[in-house]
C-alpha cells in the first residue's frame, strides 16, 4: 500500500532531541563522562572529563579509547563537547603559547598506588623546568624505583596537562614518551626548553 | 556474573535515528523529540544494572513504546479534560505527509505502533510481540487490524 511506502521512506532528525538529552543527562548527574575530540598542532586529540575534572587526554580520536574507558569508568559515556569547553579552551591555549599552567582540575581515578605518588609529583613540574626519573622516583617515595616511575610516566592518562614530558634521563637523554618521542620534543620546544 | 555494556554513545550512534522515526510514526514530530529524551533518559538511568548486554536494540524499542503510550495517555487525559476530540497534540507536519499522519493518527497506539514496527522497520510478529509486550498472535492481529482501518481512513 502506498501509504505505508511512504511511512516507511520517512525522514526524521534526531538531532535536537539527543542534544537536549545530553543536556538533561548532565543535569540529572547521568553523565559520568562527558568527551570531545580536537585538533591541534601535534594532532588528533581527545578529552574525557567526569564531574570531577579532565580524567583522559588521548593522541588520537576519542572512538579508539571508548571501549576501555566504559569499562574502568562507566558506560554511561557520552559525546558531549560542551562539557569539555574548560580544558579544550586551556588546551589550545597551551599549544599556542599563551598558557603555562592549567586551571581545569584533573580527576585522578585512572591513576592508583605509587603511579598516582609519581604523576602527582611530575604535576608539580612547572612550565619551563625539567626533572628526572630518579627525582620523581626520590619524590614519590622510592628513590630506588626509578624504572617503575618510568612505567608510571609511560602510561599517563593525562598528558601535556600531568607534564610528564618534563621528565628526562639524568644524563640529559629525552628517555621515553606516551605519545612518541617526536611529541616530546614538540612540548619541550614550545616551553623553550629545547631549542627550535 | 560481570558485564560490561558498550559506551552510550555507541548505542546513540545506532539507534537514535531509527528511534526517533518509530516514535515519530507513533506520536509526531513534536512529541517525538520528548519521547526520545525519555527513552534515552530512562535506558541510561538504568544502564550500569543491566544484567545481560543482549539486544540493547530491541531493549531501547521497549522502553520507546512505553514511552509512546505514556504520552499518548497523556493526550487523552488532557483532551477528555479539554476542549475537541481525543487527538493526540501534534504539530502541523511541514511536508505534504498531513493526509498520511491523519490516518496514521487516527489507529489506536497498539495498531499504529505494530504496523510501524512491521512496515517500517520491517520486524517479524514475534519481536513485534516482544517490543510491545503482547504475544505474537496480538501483534499480528493489531497489524491487521492497523492496515485495514488505515485502508479505511485514506481512502475516505
Amino acid at each position: 500500500m502506498n501509504e505505508l511506502e511512504r511511512l516507511a521512506g520517512l525522514e526524521t532528525d534526531a538531532t535536537a532531541a539527543v542534544a537536549a538529552f545530553r543536556q538533561r543527562a548532565a543535569a540529572e548527574g547521568l553523565l559520568d563522562v562527558a568527551y570531545a575530540d580536537l585538533d591541534s598542532p601535534m594532532g588528533a586529540l581527545s578529552v574525557f572529563v567526569t564531574p570531577v575534572g579532565l580524567v583522559r587526554l588521548a593522541y588520537g580520536r576519542a572512538q579508539d579509547e571508548l571501549g576501555d574507558l566504559a569499562e574502568r569508568l562507566s558506560p554511561r559515556i557520552i559525546a558531549a563537547p560542551e562539557r569539555t569547553d574548560a580544558v579544550r579552551r586551556e588546551l589550545e591555549e597551551y599549544l599556542a603559547g599563551q598558557r603555562g599552567a592549567f586551571d581545569a582540575p584533573v580527576d585522578w581515578s585512572l591513576m592508583r598506588g605509587f603511579a598516582n605518588a609519581v604523576l602527582r609529583a611530575t604535576a608539580r613540574i612547572p612550565f619551563g623546568s625539567v626533572s628526572t626519573y630518579r627525582k620523581i622516583a626520590t619524590e614519590a617515595g622510592s628513590p630506588n624505583a626509578y624504572r617503575a616511575a618510568g612505567n608510571a610516566l609511560g602510561s599517563n592518562p593525562v598528558p601535556i596537562v600531568v607534564p610528564c614530558h618534563r621528565v628526562l634521563h639524568a644524563g640529559g637523554g629525552l628517555g621515553g614518551y606516551t605519545g612518541g618521542l617526536e611529541r616530546k620534543r614538540f612540548l619541550l620546544r614550545l616551553e623553550g626548553v629545547l631549542g627550535e | 556474573m560481570c558485564v560490561h555494556p558498550p559506551p552510550f554513545q555507541l548505542l546513540i550512534d545506532e539507534h537514535a535515528s531509527e528511534l526517533h522515526r518509530f516514535l515519530t510514526a507513533c506520536v509526531g514530530p513534536i512529541e517525538a523529540d520528548d519521547c526520545l529524551q525519555e527513552t534515552l533518559i530512562s535506558a541510561l538511568r538504568t544502564y550500569p544494572n543491566l544484567r545481560h548486554a543482549d539486544n540493547l536494540r530491541g531493549w531501547l524499542f521497549t522502553i520507546a513504546h512505553h514511552k509512546a503510550t505514556d504520552a499518548v495517555r497523556r493526550s487523552v487525559r488532557h483532551a477528555v479534560g479539554g476542549l475537541d476530540g481525543v487527538e493526540p497534540s501534534v504539530a502541523p507536519s511541514p511536508t505534504a505527509d498531513d493526509e498520511l499522519w491523519g490516518a496514521v493518527r487516527s489507529l489506536p497506539l497498539k495498531q499504529r505502533a505494530a504496523v510501524v514496527h512491521r512496515y517500517v522497520f520491517d520486524l517479524a510478529y514475534r519481536e513485534i510481540g516482544e517490543r510491545m509486550g503482547v504475544s505474537e498472535e496480538a501483534a499480528r492481529q493489531n497489524v491487521s487490524a492497523g492496515v485495514r482501518r488505515l485502508r479505511q481512513e485514506v481512502n475516505r
